[in-house]
């Protein structure tokens, strides 16, 4: 299969996953057993029948489920998310002001994952199964078996309350100033660590298995001296498991920000959500929830097309 | 190991490399011994590692803990009387002025200090691994025997039955596990089986795709062939003969997943929205919604507050991941070896 065709094919591959999608984020917010009037109810305990009548048939409550799907998905097709409860204000807006902090904090941790893991990686695989290997491993595995939340109210601990480096809560400056990006890297290194750990292995057997190809008997019996071979014929190679692995730990960085901006008090998509599910905002948990299975997808349609692209031995 | 001779490597005359044998190929050694079974090699080389031997028994002494630390009762019948925490974990000091005030100091009557509300977090910690390492292994054994079967049904029948359900399977990696289980338990309530069934509901979907990769393997083999041939259903081919042989990836899989559990259902605790406040879960003792770190009295940090329950996450968790670690070094190592002859500079 021609690489064109490779990427037409996989991107039509994308409508019915898409669809996919939107049925299990609707299915799961209709998972309650409680219906959402009686919610609206218990909120409001002065409204009277007759405005709860008419909540009903704003939003369709008293139709099948089906039909409020087919409702919902075809308003979604034209932008528009239903609103917040509270405030009344579009959902859709939210996810505009709300996405920007969480793309800062998730390229803060990609980048601390990648400067850490790929170094690493490759120091491990240089010195396979000698000491430096397994201190390594117990590193990663450390970082793999750390509890995000805890890790992050240990950063606070002493790097702001103990050394004093870091201010406690965030400042109130623009998202793009020098002390908001000092503050960042606290919740960098929260959200970045178990996806590094993660990638160092990864980095470490990728390696290991193209040390033992021919190309760097090859390279080496050139006379080639051995820095040379590792980090120009063996990293190149392996550098393509990393971008396997990209769209995994995308996900990992997004599920990492519901607790993450928790912690750090951090204006993202991820605590918003949870602030969602504690009021029970059905619409704003529906959009987010969407977004991130929709952003998660075209992730790993990315991650598919770079892969082929730099590996012409891969077609599906 | 490959004999050198300047830069010149010979391999493949390594007395080491056809120490163990699949059962399967024929072979006997000259002297005469039995072959062992792969489960039995395992186990021996399982036994000979020892820091994966100390997560097993970090493991069960932390289960046996939190299990003996105060006594269950169902249904009003005491089932397990031991006592070993110092205090309740609901007891606090503003009703027993013996315990001491809130954010008491680490000391012999407390030691891990009080929490805020002045009860014995040492006690708390010891009945802490209850709740996550109970769901854990429960979500474990459910999802991954939900996982085997839709996989192996999808990597057995293949053609158009196993692109479905690979499709559906790609529609549930679009979201992130926490996230998934996040709103299920925000449409259920929080709660012991709301959180066994939000990690359950899609958490076998890698199961499901791990060992369907290995069904692909394994039925291109001449003994399925021979099963099929001689008449067996296929739910016996299945179940028989493809998936004991394509099952090992699955256990290691496993083994690792119980730490991800539980750390997914303290960090739902943590935001508090897993279970209810007060309840001595670890991750609920970290409770978010409730300032643990920043407001101590006077000024003071509090760091014991936050420090030991998040350890005992991490020290069960870890445990978990050396004995997975130390299972997948098991159950491979006959392919380590074939992968790695005479090996690079």
């Amino acid at each position: 299969m021609s690489l064109q065709r490779f990427i037409l094919r996989r991107l039509l591959l994308v409508i019915p996953i898409l669809f996919g999608v939107s049925v299990i984020t609707f299915g799961l917010v209709h998972l309650s057993p409680s219906d959402p009037i009686s919610l609206i109810h218990g909120a409001n305990p002065d409204m009277t029948q007759d405005e709860l009548d008419r909540i009903i048939a704003r939003y369709g409550f008293d139709q099948p489920v089906y039909i409020q799907y087919i409702d919902w998905i075809t308003s979604v097709m034209v932008g528009d998310f239903g609103e917040e409860f509270a405030t009344g204000r579009p959902a859709a807006d939210l996810i505009w002001r709300r996405l920007p902090p969480t793309i800062a904090l998730g390229i803060f941790g990609w980048v601390f994952a990648i400067v850490i893991a790929v170094p690493t990686g490759v120091y491990a695989a240089v010195r396979k199964d000698k000491l430096g290997d397994h201190v390594s491993r117990v590193i990663a595995l450390s970082g793999i078996s750390i509890p995000n939340f805890w890790l992050g109210l240990l950063l606070i601990l002493f790097g702001a309350l103990i050394i004093g480096l870091w201010p406690v809560v965030a400042p109130r400056s623009p998202l793009y100033s020098p002390d908001m990006l000092w503050y960042l890297i606290l919740p960098g290194i929260t959200i970045g660590t178990a996806s590094s750990a993660i990638m160092m292995r990864i980095m470490r057997s990728a390696m290991a298995e193209e040390m033992n190809k021919d190309y760097v008997t090859t390279a080496r019996a050139k006379g080639l001296p051995e820095r040379t071979v590792v980090l120009k014929h063996v990293l190149r190679n392996s550098l393509i498991s990393v971008v396997t692995v990209a769209a995994f730990l995308t996900a990992g960085i997004l599920a990492g920000s519901v607790v993450v901006e928790v912690v750090f008090n951090w204006p993202g998509l991820g605590r918003e959500l949870v602030d969602a599910v504690i009021a029970r905002e059905v619409n704003i948990i529906l959009v987010i929830t969407l977004f991130t299975g929709v952003a998660l997808v075209l992730a790993n349609l990315l991650a598919d097309i770079a892969y082929a692209m730099l590996d012409p031995r891969i077609r599906y | 190991m490959a004999t050198e001779r300047g830069r010149i490597q010979i391999s493949g005359f390594d007395s080491t490399r056809v120490e163990e044998r699949e059962p399967i190929s024929g072979w006997v050694e000259d002297t005469g011994t039995e072959t062992v079974g792969r489960y039995q090699r395992a186990f021996a080389r399982f036994r000979r590692n020892r820091i994966a031997l100390l997560g097993v028994a970090t493991v069960i002494t932390m289960a046996l803990v939190a299990l003996f630390s105060y006594p269950t009762q169902v249904f009003g019948i005491t089932i397990q009387p031991f006592h070993l925490a110092p205090f309740s974990p609901t007891e606090t000091g503003f009703l027993n002025p013996d315990m001491g005030g809130r954010y008491e100091r680490i000391s012999w009557t407390h030691p891990m200090g009080t929490d805020r509300d002045a009860r014995d977090i040492f006690s708390r910690w010891l009945i802490g691994g209850r709740y996550s390492v109970s769901i854990g292994f429960i979500v474990v054994g459910i999802t991954s025997v939900v996982g085997i079967i839709y996989g192996s049904i999808s990597g057995y029948y293949g053609g158009w039955i196993d692109e479905l359900m690979m499709r559906i399977l790609d529609v549930i990696f679009a979201f992130p596990g926490l996230v998934l289980a996040l709103v299920i338990v925000a449409m259920l309530g929080g709660g012991y089986w709301q959180l066994v069934l939000a990690f359950s509901l899609f958490g076998w979907a890698g199961y499901a795709r791990l060992i369907r990769g290995e069904i692909l393997k394994v039925k291109e083999n001449e003994y399925v062939l021979a099963a099929k041939a001689l008449g067996a259903r296929d739910r016996k081919v299945i179940f028989r003969h493809i998936v004991p042989n394509a099952i090992t990836p699955v256990i290691v899989q496993a083994s690792l997943a119980v730490g991800t559990v539980v750390i997914g259902v303290a960090a739902l605790g943590f935001l508090g929205i897993g279970f209810d406040p007060g309840t001595p879960e670890w991750g609920t003792m970290l409770d978010a919604t409730l300032d643990t770190l920043i407001t101590g009295p006077e000024g003071s940090i509090p760091w014991w507050a936050t420090f030991f329950p998040g350890a005992g996450i991490f020290m069960f968790v870890m445990a978990m991941n050396l004995v997975g670690d130390g299972l997948n070094d098991a159950l491979n190592a006959q392919e380590d070896v074939a992968v790695t002859p005479g090996g690079g500079g």
